[in-house]
């Protein structure tokens, strides 16, 4: 197993330790990747509303790049996979549109076929790995956790173009893996939800009420954490989650519900080192779930 | 085969379900809808469950409601799409409106806010002698606009109006944009400077939940997208939402990425201090975590390309 990898702007800016905690987990997985960078950014919906065809464009010059290489494209980032599947999905219905488009990236020797496939690191590790091997590399006991599972809107929506019809178990992946760790797994009804980044910088009161409810909600169905395969969630529900509770709960208390990344969530489950997959660089601490692993597991011994 | 059909009850007349969802068993044929199901429950099982349905075609747009979580027509739903095996299907009233009984919904907010954006014709210069004429291609990108029922579904799960009922929502922005984009009406430019404040187009979380539910492709989100382009072209540049549109795409081309640091500081406003002031303390904290993006921005190697697609793709729409 080789793969265009595409860790996407967050996971190499503001969320390093999604970059680290993926690369801890792949190299001891045996899933081999080589990471692209000359891909650009996808535009993450947000080109998309300026100029569709200029998101396209780029995104087809992705997949043209991978193609050339013979590699599908792995992504760790709801955001990325959504808007890239989307793309896909537009320019494979409409081939004088994709000619338009190949006509574009010519220039840089590229021309897009149509056989790239674009798959989320949870879709790789479900579909292709395998839940029951991946069981077989966990060796950290988790059923003293209870886990939450956040989607991200990209990673589900709109269905079609993800593929939803062709492979429904996609729609319960997250929860399946989070199960197969021996968590207890929180199934609440805001995984589906907006997490209320893309509105962050335009209208920030709304945006926190949606990190307060789903956050808050998670916790009060008992979760100790939440696991996430969107770093753009991440970022609002670990980095806001104290100022969206002190705007919007009535006695403006902590919610202290650790957002964990999801190959962090694998790695743990791997037995990595917490410190290695960047634990500390959490805005929410951690350090009482992970002291309660370690209680845990001095306890088995 | 068997249904099992869980349905969410409202009835203040009857404490002894209400507010609890209540199970139904019965033999079902491979073709019946949800709605067929209700109305069996309705006519043989329990004559009080209150069930809103007209054409049974999915044309009227009355029996919107929550199948599995999820807003849906039951008129257009067999049970076999939302139950495999016969697994149990819940249903429940839309969301974001109030509930008058069992699966009916009060609508009144949902007509408020199509009311909202002057959902007719508003002509420009003198009136034609016949008919207003346009031509077939400068109609045709409104077919799929038009096609919208007033169900309700998109409302339902809008996650945006979930946290904010001002929020004018997806069909009524919709609605707006079949006026906004139609080359007889005259009041465009007035249109997308109501539409731009707050509570408007701006306000869409882009989470995509009225595109998926909608059961008549209007999608919604789609339109709420064009328009926060006609906006920017009309001149309304002064919001956060096309500072952060803006700035995103001068990070990308300048080199291949986003700047996170840059696109913060810009949706923000360079003169806007009390709004910078507000961010410093979440910079603060991601600088001593050592993940502060570099606001000088990253750039890939082949970036002279990307610049290069960005100049030929523009162009070309200009």
């Amino acid at each position: 197993m080789k793969y265009a990898w595409w860790p996407g702007c967050v996971a190499r800016g503001a969320t390093p330790e999604l970059y680290t905690s993926t690369v801890a987990v792949l190299e001891r997985l045996g899933i081999e990747v080589e990471e692209m960078h000359d891909f650009s950014c996808t535009g993450a919906g947000v080109l998309q509303e300026r100029n569709r065809k200029l998101g396209d464009t780029l995104n087809v010059r992705n997949f043209a790049i991978a193609e050339k290489q013979g590699l599908p494209i792995m992504t760790i980032c709801s955001t990325c996979q959504g808007v890239m599947s989307q793309a896909h999905q537009r320019v494979m219905r409409d081939p004088e549109y994709l000619k338009e488009i190949n006509g574009v990236i010519a220039e840089e020797g590229l021309a897009y076929r149509g056989t790239t496939v674009i798959k989320h690191l949870l879709w790789i590790l479900v579909e292709e790995f395998g839940v029951e091997e991946l069981k077989k590399r966990f060796v950290r006991d988790l059923s003293c956790l209870s886990v939450a599972p956040f989607y991200g809107c990209y990673l589900l929506r709109p269905s079609d173009a993800l593929g939803y019809d062709r492979v429904p178990a996609r729609e319960t992946s997250l929860d399946r893996v989070i199960e197969a760790t021996g968590a207890r797994l929180i199934d609440f009804a805001g995984k589906r939800k907006c997490c209320g980044f893309p509105i962050l910088l335009i209208n920030q009161d709304n945006s926190l009420k949606m990190v307060a409810n789903h956050t808050g909600a998670a916790k009060d169905d008992g979760a100790d954490a939440m696991v996430t395969p969107c770093p753009l969630c991440h970022l609002n529900l670990d980095g806001y989650q104290d100022k969206a509770a002190r705007k919007n709960r009535p006695d403006g208390r902590k919610i202290d519900l650790p957002i964990i990344h999801f190959p962090q969530l694998i790695g743990l489950a791997m037995g990595i080192e917490p410190d290695e997959l960047g634990f500390k660089k959490h805005m929410v601490s951690t350090r009482d779930m992970l002291a309660r692993l370690k209680e845990q597991a001095a306890a088995v011994r | 085969m068997q249904a099992t059909v869980r349905v969410r009850r409202h009835n203040t007349e009857a404490p002894a379900v209400h507010g609890k969802l209540q199970e139904f068993k019965f033999d079902v044929s491979e073709n019946t809808t949800v709605l067929d199901a209700l109305i069996k429950v309705r006519e043989e099982i329990d004559g009080t469950l209150g069930v809103r349905c007209s054409c049974r075609a999915s044309i009227c747009g009355s029996c919107g409601m929550r199948v599995n979580g999820q807003a849906r027509l039951a008129c257009k739903t067999k049970l076999t799409d939302v139950s495999r095996d016969g697994a149990p299907i819940t249903v429940e009233p839309m969301g974001n409106m109030p509930v008058i009984k069992d699966l009916i919904t009060d609508m009144g907010i949902f007509w408020g806010k199509i009311r909202q954006v002057e959902p007719y014709l508003q002509p420009a210069g003198p009136e034609p002698k016949g008919e207003y004429i346009a031509s077939d291609e400068s109609m045709a990108h409104l077919v799929g606009v038009m096609n919208c029922i007033m169900c309700g579904a998109c409302v339902s799960d809008c996650t945006a109006l979930e946290v904010d009922s001002t929020f004018i929502g997806p069909a009524a922005l919709a609605k707006a944009y079949r006026f906004v984009a139609d080359p007889r009406d005259g009041a465009t430019q007035d249109r997308l400077g109501t539409l731009n404040e707050r509570s408007g187009i701006w306000d869409c979380t882009r989470c995509y939940y009225c595109v998926q539910v909608c059961p008549k492709g209007v999608a919604p989100m789609e339109r709420i997208m064009k328009m926060r382009d006609l906006a920017m072209e009309a001149g309304y540049n002064n919001t956060s939402g096309s500072r952060h549109t803006k700035s995103f795409a001068k990070s990308v081309k300048k080199g291949g990425l986003l700047n996170e640091t840059m696109l913060a500081v810009e949706s923000t406003g360079w003169l806007n201090v009390p709004g910078q002031m507000a961010q410093a303390p979440i910079g603060i904290k991601s600088l001593l975590k050592g993940k502060l993006p570099n606001p000088l921005g990253h750039r890939i190697k082949a970036r002279k390309h990307i610049r290069r697609v960005f100049d030929k793709v523009e162009g070309e729409s200009k």
